[in-house]
C-alpha cells in the first residue's frame, strides 16, 4: 500500500480547499497522512473526513517560517521510521518553502506546477507547459520519498465520509542558525465580496487600462456581476492593485464560470491562471492578442470606449 | 556589507519556448538574456551596499554554454564581479542540483552578508532554488520579500502572505527572496555598459566546485512522455463597431448570469 502524506494547511479554523483536495486525491492513491505546521485539534476531524487516516502535528511554530520548522519536524519523523513514498505539497508560499527545505535534508529532487499524479510502476506527475498547451509527464527516479507540489484546483475536493484521525505529535527539532526568521506582525489586506478563486464571475483588468484610475471600471463591473476583480501580473507589479487580486502562475488560480479579461493581451503567466474557466471574454485593442486564442467571446476593441458602455447598460437593467 | 545576487540567463520570453527533441528539457541554447526577476534583486543589493556605505554586490550563474550576455547586464547595473558555472554536465539539472552549485560558487566568494534570488525564474519557475540553497548553505531564509531593511546585523522584511504580508525579522547572515516590483530596476547607463566589460566573470566548471554527478545523472527524475493538451475551441471574435458591449449582454444573458 503505496504511504502518501499531504502537507495540510489550515485557514480561519478548517483545512484549506487546496489541503481538501490533495487529501482527495491522496486517498485514491493509498493510505494518507495529513501532515500539520501548527495545532491540529481544530482541523483533525475534517482532514480525517477527507480520507486522512493519521495526523502529524508540529503545535505552534512560535513564529519560525513554515519552510525551516515544518521540513524539520518532517526530517524528523522520517527519520524516526515512519517514511512515506510520496508527499504532495500544495503549489503556494508555505508548500514550495516546506518542501525545498526538505529536499535538501532528505537530498531528493522536487517537482512543481503539476496538475495530476500517477502511482504504478513507480511515481509520474504532469505539469503543464508554454501556456497550458503542452503537458509533460514526468517519473521520479531514485528513491522514495518522492516530492511533488500541485497547483490549486487540480482535482475536485470530495468528503469520503472518514473517520475522526489519530493525532500524533511531530514537534519541531532544535533549528540552529537556520531558524533565525521571526515573525513579528501578521497583516491582512481587507477585501470586500466573493473571494477571488471563489468567484462565480471574475472581471481582471491588466495594462491596456492605460492608467491606475482606470481599474475602478473593473471593480465597478465585478460588483454589477457579484463577481470579484481580479488582476494581471503587470500592474500588479505596477501597483496599481495589491498581490491578492493577481491571477496567474505566481498569483491565484481561477476557474470562475465566465472569466472578463479587460485590457489583457494573455501572457503565458496570466493564461495558466485563468485557461480553465468555463466561459472567457476577453476585451483587447490588438487583435493579435493571445488571449483571443482561448476567448469564447473577443471584442476587438478599447476597454475605455467597451467597459463604460457594458456598465451602463448592465446599471440599466436594475 | 557584501551582497551576492543569484542571477539567471534565459531565452528571450519573447521568442516562443520549444522543447529539445532528445532530452525533452526546455532549449537554452541561443543568446541568454538576464531574468528580469533577478533585475529586481540586483538593484535591491546595489541599493542596500550603498545604504550600508560599504561593501560590494557579486554575482552567481549557472549556464550550460558559457553565456555571459545576461551577467554584464547585472554588471553594468553596478554590480562588481561574477562566478559563472558553466558545463555541458549541467545540461538538465534539477532544482535541487542547481542549488548546490550556487552554494558551491557562493561559497568560492567566500560567502556574503546577504544573498539575494528572485522568488522564481520567468522560463522554469520552479521556484525552489533560493529555499534550496539557503538550506544547503545552512542559512536562515526569508522568501517573498516585498521590503527588506537592514537594520544592524538584521533584516526587517514585509513578507508577501496569500492573505497579506507578515513582518519578519530575520539575523545576518542570511538569504532572501524578492518578488517583482519590491523596487525599480535601474538602466544600466552607457558608463554602467562599458564599465561592465571590463568586470570580472570568474568561469568554473561543476568539477571545479567539486559537484558531481550534476545534470541529467543526477536529477532523479526522468521525462517520460510530451503530449498536446486538449485546445479550447475558437469563439466568436468582433471587431468592436460601437455596439461590442451589447454582444457582451447578450453572451451573460444567454448563460443565465444576468
Amino acid at each position: 500500500m503505496t504511504n502518501v502524506w499531504v502537507f495540510a494547511q489550515e485557514a480561519a479554523g478548517a483545512p484549506t480547499t487546496g489541503t481538501l483536495e490533495l487529501l482527495t486525491k491522496a486517498r485514491s492513491l493509498g493510505t494518507v497522512t495529513a501532515f500539520v505546521g501548527g495545532d491540529a485539534s481544530g482541523i483533525a476531524a475534517a482532514l480525517g473526513e477527507y480520507g486522512a487516516s493519521k495526523v502529524y502535528a508540529t503545535g505552534d511554530l512560535g513564529g519560525k517560517l513554515p519552510g525551516v520548522a515544518v521540513s524539520a519536524a518532517m526530517k524528523a519523523v522520517i527519520d524516526g521510521g515512519d517514511s512515506p513514498d510520496v508527499i504532495l505539497f500544495p503549489q503556494n508560499y508555505e508548500g514550495r518553502d516546506v518542501m525545498s527545505r526538505l529536499s535538501v535534508k532528505l537530498d531528493r529532487t522536487v517537482l512543481t506546477n503539476n496538475v495530476d499524479i500517477s502511482v504504478g510502476d513507480g511515481v509520474s506527475v504532469t505539469t503543464p507547459i508554454f501556456g497550458g498547451n503542452t503537458l509533460v509527464t514526468t517519473k521520479f527516479s531514485g528513491s522514495a520519498p518522492h516530492l511533488a507540489a500541485f497547483r490549486p484546483k487540480s482535482f475536485a475536493a470530495e468528503s469520503a465520509g472518514g473517520a475522526a484521525p489519530e493525532v500524533v505529535a511531530a514537534p519541531v527539532p532544535e533549528l540552529g542558525a537556520t531558524g533565525g526568521a521571526t515573525v513579528t506582525a501578521v497583516h491582512v489586506e481587507a477585501s470586500s465580496g466573493p473571494k477571488l478563486d471563489e468567484a462565480a464571475i471574475v472581471v481582471s483588468g491588466g495594462r491596456g487600462l492605460g492608467e491606475a484610475d482606470k481599474y475602478a471600471m473593473v471593480e465597478e463591473l465585478a460588483k454589477l456581476l457579484k463577481g470579484a476583480p481580479g488582476a494581471s501580473r503587470a500592474i500588479v507589479d505596477a501597483g496599481w492593485v495589491p498581490y491578492s487580486y493577481q491571477v496567474g502562475q505566481t498569483g491565484k488560480v481561477v476557474k470562475p464560470g465566465v472569466y472578463i479579461a479587460a485590457g489583457i493581451s494573455g501572457a503565458t503567466q496570466h493564461m495558466v491562471g485563468m485557461k480553465g474557466s468555463k466561459n472567457i471574454i476577453a476585451i483587447n485593442k490588438d487583435k493579435e492578442a493571445p488571449i483571443f486564442g482561448i476567448a469564447d467571446l473577443g471584442i476587438v476593441g478599447d476597454v475605455h470606449k467597451v467597459l463604460p458602455k457594458l456598465i451602463e447598460a448592465l446599471q440599466a437593467r436594475g | 556589507m557584501n551582497v551576492i545576487v543569484c542571477v539567471k540567463q534565459i531565452p528571450d520570453p519573447a521568442t516562443p519556448g520549444a522543447l529539445d527533441a532528445g532530452t525533452k528539457t526546455l532549449k537554452r541554447d541561443g543568446k541568454l538574456i538576464l531574468d528580469e526577476s533577478d533585475s529586481y534583486g540586483v538593484e535591491m543589493a546595489l541599493q542596500l551596499v550603498d545604504a550600508a556605505g560599504g561593501g560590494e554586490v557579486s554575482l552567481v550563474s549557472m549556464a550550460p554554454n558559457g553565456e555571459v550576455s545576461g551577467m554584464r547586464t547585472a554588471l553594468a547595473m553596478g554590480a562588481a564581479k561574477g562566478v559563472l558555472v558553466s558545463d555541458p554536465a549541467l545540461q538538465g539539472s534539477d532544482a535541487l542540483t542547481t542549488a548546490k552549485v550556487l552554494a558551491a560558487a557562493v561559497n568560492k566568494l567566500g560567502g556574503a552578508d546577504l544573498i539575494i534570488a528572485a522568488t522564481e525564474s520567468s522560463d522554469g519557475y520552479t521556484g525552489t532554488v533560493p529555499e534550496q540553497l539557503a538550506e544547503v548553505l545552512g542559512l536562515p531564509s526569508v522568501t517573498f520579500a516585498k521590503k527588506v531593511v537592514v537594520d544592524g546585523g538584521s533584516l526587517k522584511v514585509d513578507r508577501q502572505t496569500e492573505e497579506g504580508y507578515d513582518e519578519v525579522t530575520c539575523p545576518l547572515p542570511a538569504l532572501i527572496s524578492v518578488t517583482a516590483g519590491v523596487v525599480e530596476p535601474r538602466y544600466p547607463s552607457f558608463k554602467g555598459i562599458m564599465a561592465a566589460k571590463s568586470k570580472p566573470i570568474d568561469t568554473v566548471t561543476a568539477g571545479d566546485l567539486g559537484i558531481s554527478p550534476a545534470g541529467w545523472a543526477g536529477a532523479g527524475q526522468e521525462i517520460v512522455d510530451v503530449a498536446q493538451a486538449e485546445a479550447r475551441a475558437a469563439g466568436e471574435i468582433v471587431e468592436d463597431d460601437g455596439e461590442g458591449f451589447n454582444k457582451i449582454v447578450a453572451f451573460l444573458e444567454n448563460l443565465k448570469v444576468i
